[in-house]
């Protein structure tokens, strides 16, 4: 395991971004998804710890994956769930982000898990709400509880983070999940190189301390973790490259390409994947794949956060 | 600091709680122990491990945390959420007579919550009670099968049991509490 020793407790009542938190927070919601996961292994897959617990998941963007791991960690720790979706809302009325949420707290949450196209959306609802915010991923900035999974995923596996080659690729500039990824790796010392087209490459990438190249086989060797991103193909009108199969011939990962890293990699994706985009389908499936563990893992990861964010009297979570 | 316990005296005690284990079952059979965490777990080893040189057979042995089944979780004024353990019960205990072991029965609240706990993990014959110290005041109608000593208190103090596995040391001390 890592020397970082777990943190007490976590210091604020939201998760907006691995941005607030330190390193010792980040082992400690790992160590709890830990004893999470045991509780996902039993037969009865269900502890009374969030009882009388309100939580509303606010999604205003799509989501199979994230909205689903959020809402079966919610079930077995027993609080009681409520989904909003934007396409049976009053959003479609015209309502404002702002009064949505407020008429939701007027119902006293505990929790509101938010989802939004919009950058900062969460700290927005954070400053107005007394219930706790939970970012399930904002606009291009960050998605935690993506970054916490993989870190989870990354440890389970090789006992460790601080010191593994993580590399990170496909679209830099649009990705949260790189984002929140970025911060957190960094944070536990690992070393990180980063890899996509130039056009997909922000500047100022590498003042967050990792490596940047548009080489793959530079950014592949020697990888203990091969990290894709999607390439977001809602968000690609820019011309970015001139085609999808171009951006597979030049960047996507391939048995042969893989070679050079290390014979123990293992290969990560937050999903959904586009096969044949930015991952053959060989390595999605292969015998390195940790994509479905990721997802699994997700459940406990999220689990762990609404448990530590739950701390306190329900009166007395005002911030 | 009165050490009401040293390690001598642990070590009999436990010695004991073993022999009246296998008296009270009629042998092992069937049984199994669960430590609930922290201390409890190295106390049921240590039974575990007499249990098994007297009667030649291995005894299952598993680890309980009850963090996610207490009951003042989200009542406590807001302070930090209690660390949560794995649970480590790498048997059923489905139709075993399950021998819960704990450090220190006080209020009987941590005993309730470790009950609901192993029951979500099955069905058990029976649950049977082992507790190092028994310091009274109890608040819900729980009562130990084997007591390694009964240690007459006052609310406003505290016992810490010590035990090497976990703090270098064997002993039981009572403390004054502000």
């Amino acid at each position: 395991m890592d020397a970082v020793a777990a943190a007490a407790a976590l210091s604020q009542k939201n998760l907006l971004g691995i941005a607030d938190l330190s390193p010792e927070e980040i082992v400690l919601i790992l160590d709890t998804a830990e004893a999470m996961k045991e509780v996902g292994r039993r037969a009865i897959k269900k502890v009374p710890t969030l009882r009388g617990r309100t939580v509303v998941n606010l999604f205003f963007e799509p989501s199979t994956r994230t909205r689903t791991s959020f809402e079966i960690a919610e079930k077995r720790l027993s609080a009681d769930t409520l989904n909003v979706a934007i396409g049976t809302s009053s959003v479609v009325k015209g309502e404002t982000l702002v009064d949505t949420a407020m008429n939701i707290e007027a119902m006293s949450p505990s929790m509101i898990v938010l989802r939004h196209g919009s950058s900062g959306a969460c700290h927005l609802l954070a400053r107005i709400c007394k219930a706790a915010i939970i970012n399930a991923g904002d606009g291009m900035h960050e998605h935690p509880t993506q970054a916490l999974l993989d870190a989870f995923t990354i440890r389970e596996r090789k006992g460790r983070i601080g010191g593994l080659k993580v590399a990170i690729f496909g679209d830099l500039l649009h990705s949260r999940v790189l984002r929140s990824n970025l911060l957190l790796l960094t944070k536990l010392g690992a070393e990180v190189w980063v890899c996509g087209p130039a056009t997909l490459i922000p500047p100022g990438l590498a003042r967050l301390g990792v490596r940047v190249t548009t080489r793959v086989d530079e950014a592949v060797e020697g990888a203990d973790v091969v990290m894709m991103l999607r390439i977001q193909l809602e968000r690609m009108e820019g011309g970015y490259f001139p085609s999808l199969r171009e951006y597979f011939t030049t960047f996507g990962m391939t048995e042969a390409r893989l070679k050079r890293a290390r014979p123990d990699v293992i290969i990560m994706h937050p999903g959904p994947i586009n096969r044949g985009v930015e991952i053959a389908s060989e390595v999605a499936d292969g015998p390195f794949s940790v994509i479905l563990d990721q997802v699994s893992n997700g459940v406990a990861v999220r689990m762990a956060v609404l448990y530590l964010l739950a701390g306190g009297a329900e009166d007395e979570t005002v911030a | 600091m009165p050490v009401v316990m040293d390690a001598d005296r642990i070590a009999r005690a436990l010695t004991r709680i073993a022999h009246e284990i296998l008296e009270h079952n009629h042998g092992i059979a069937g049984v199994a122990l669960v430590g609930v965490r922290s201390r409890g777990v190295p106390l049921a080893r240590r039974i575990a491990a007499t249990l098994g040189s007297v009667s030649g057979e291995e005894v299952p042995t598993g680890a309980l945390d009850i963090t996610l089944y207490r009951d003042d979780l989200m009542r406590a004024a807001v302070g930090p959420q209690p660390l949560v353990r794995k649970t480590e019960i790498p048997f059923s205990i489905d139709n075993r007579t399950i021998v819960l072991v704990d450090d220190v029965l006080y209020t009987g609240r941590t005993t309730r919550a470790a009950l609901d706990a192993l029951i979500d993990f099955g069905r058990p014959k029976a649950i049977q009670l082992v507790v190092l110290v028994d310091r009274g005041h109890r608040e819900l109608p729980i009562k130990a099968d084997y007591v390694g000593k009964n240690v007459p208190t006052s609310r406003k103090e505290s016992v810490r049991v010590r035990l090497q596995e976990i703090d270098g040391v064997d002993e039981v001390t009572v403390e004054a509490v502000e």
